[in-house]
């Protein structure tokens, strides 16, 4: 019996673009796509078992073995650096990570920059480079709201389109980095399940 | 019968190979001058450690780290061999977010003339260790030096550290973007991403190697790699130039074990000269540490927790005796009560 691969999705747009690629490539992914009661799906015949995870869950499930891959966007995994594999840039769910404000913002650099993000990591890593002082405030949603009710003076957020950005009268400062949907593998079944795993790589890989 | 832990089970097995092949062991003080970690935190695998000050005034550590202190107190002659194993508890934070955790860590460690027969002998003892934890095992193999080689061609600015964070995640795809950034040549990275993408079973990739380490001048390198793994089972070993340490320590063979039971690797080792240089010893060293708490999820060595459990209904000179010639061979539980929460081969219900 070949090695059963379990894959990890993130729900939501991003899911549902990589569920065409595997359709594409020939998994059946018709009832992953249009149940949405049913938690883990399975195709015996391809190896292949899929379940549904929240985007910012798939690399716990990953990290820990109860997946072997999953898909993953690249501010996730860089705000939480976990011990995978990170095999391909599925170049899908293109967005950036900005620091945005208020339009008539200016940096006081002799204050210290009060920084309203769920992205601790990536934001402490980005002013410790511009060696500058900062006070971080974790929010985890509506991020915007915090420099219009004077609760941060930035934020440093997702971006995709910068609608919701306008929609708040703030702009972009900086460009952090740019970010998109990752192929990510548990390095223990990357070495007893490496040819499966590639061959699911490729699948995402070679049918664009 | 169980009376042990899986992991300690597996500990006292561990050590009884490490000592048929000459290992002495050694015992250490559960405390360390923390001046030793700091020197060396990069060499950790976790910066945080438990410290306190002793009643001398001094900033202790509770051990987040063996191969330290052994280094630290093993003087010897440059032209002999200390074989040492050991079987430590430590303390430190497995993963970032995580609180302060007990390990119990075993582990070997070969210092002074280090030869290609004590790698080799070395990576024999660290397939033996995975063996003895499961069937189904990996060894994964890499060199440091070719590495080194393959980076080497580059030019000084690229961020090393950020490319080797790249080469540890198999992340080829962000090697070729941040080096095209810097405006490298391609032809100057291809190895190096040729290297980090060929993995497998020593005798399936080795044309491919030879192809890539002669764009780099690693051949005497890719010979020692290949010699030292020679007398190791070929099924249970790959190479894989993802397994990567921290090069201010390690260099030459470095290693990794896996089970497939296990999400995580539970054995990591390598030969570590650049540690000793740091640490101003002339010898050089070689070791391995198995992590032996994520095997405790393991325990395959019995199915049940007592062999019987015995329910009376009022205590007699008959049931004593029944019970304790049963528990000559078998382990029991006696009660008057059933017991759910235990796992029991066989309910015996003692009536006289």
């Amino acid at each position: 019996m070949k090695p059963l691969i379990t894959v990890a999705l993130p729900k939501g747009r991003l899911g549902n673009e990589v569920c065409e690629k595997f359709k594409i490539a020939g998994y059946s992914m018709d009832e992953t796509i249009s149940d949405t009661r049913k938690l883990i799906f399975e195709d015996e015949n391809l190896g292949v078992r899929f379940f549904w995870a929240k985007p910012s869950d798939v690399h716990v499930y990953v990290e820990r073995g109860a997946a072997d891959v999953g898909i993953i966007g690249k501010d996730i995994l860089l705000e939480y650096e976990p011990d995978v594999y990170e095999l391909l840039d599925l170049e899908i769910g293109k967005c950036k990570i900005c620091v945005a404000a208020k339009e008539d913002f200016f940096d006081n650099k002799a204050k210290t920059l009060r920084v309203a993000t769920k992205y601790k990591t990536i934001a402490k890593e980005y002013y410790m480079s511009k060696g500058r002082k900062i006070d971080i405030i974790t929010l985890n949603g509506s991020i915007e709201i915090a420099p219009l009710l004077n609760l941060s003076d930035v934020i440093v957020d997702i971006v995709e389109t910068g609608k919701t950005l306008k929609e708040n009268n703030l702009v972009i400062v900086d460009k952090i980095i740019d970010v998109s949907a990752r192929f990510i593998v548990n390095k223990s079944s990357y070495r007893f399940k490496e040819k499966e795993i590639n061959k699911l790589k490729q699948a995402l890989e070679s049918r664009g | 019968m169980k009376t042990l832990r899986y992991d300690e089970y597996i500990s006292i097995k561990l050590r009884e190979l490490y000592t048929s092949f000459g290992y002495s062991l050694y015992s250490m003080s559960k405390f360390e001058e923390y001046d030793l970690y700091s020197k060396n935190k990069d060499f950790l695998i976790s910066d945080y450690v438990i410290t306190f000050t002793d009643t001398t005034g001094k900033l202790m550590a509770l051990k987040p780290d063996v191969t330290l202190s052994i280094i630290k107190n093993t003087d010897i002659k440059e032209s002999l061999i200390e074989k040492l194993c050991y079987n430590e508890k430590v303390y430190r934070v497995k993963r970032e977010g995580d609180s302060f955790k007990e390990i119990m860590q075993t582990g070997l460690e070969a210092i002074g003339d280090i030869d290609s027969y004590t790698i080799s002998e070395v990576l024999y003892l660290a397939m033996k260790s995975l063996n003895q934890i499961s069937s189904n095992y990996n060894l994964d193999v890499s060199s440091m030096d070719i590495i080194k080689k393959a980076l080497d061609v580059l030019p000084k600015s690229c961020d090393r550290s950020k490319l080797i964070k790249y080469i540890g995640n198999k992340s080829t795809h962000e090697i070729k973007s941040y080096l095209s950034s810097e405006n490298i040549d391609e032809s100057l990275y291809s190895p190096l991403v040729s290297l980090v993408s060929t993995s497998g079973k020593p005798s399936d990739i080795k044309a491919e190697l030879e192809e890539i380490v002669s764009k780099i001048d690693a051949k005497a390198e890719l010979d020692k790699l290949y010699n030292v793994i020679d007398e190791i089972k070929e099924e249970n070993t790959r190479i894989d130039f993802s397994v990567i340490l921290d090069p201010n320590y390690y260099n030459g063979i470095v290693f990794r074990g896996y089970v497939s039971e296990i999400s995580e690797s539970i054995l990591s080792g390598g030969e570590y000269n650049n540690l000793m240089k740091r640490m101003n010893k002339k010898s050089k060293g070689v070791g391995f540490a198995v992590y032996l708490d994520s095997i405790d999820s393991l325990d395959t060595l019995e199915e049940y927790d007592f062999d019987y459990q015995i329910i009376y209904k009022k205590d007699s000179k008959e049931l004593r005796k029944f019970v304790f010639s049963l528990q000559k061979d078998n382990k029991v539980y006696v009660a008057k009560e059933i017991n759910t929460k235990i796992k029991v081969r066989e309910v015996i219900e003692f009536k006289e």
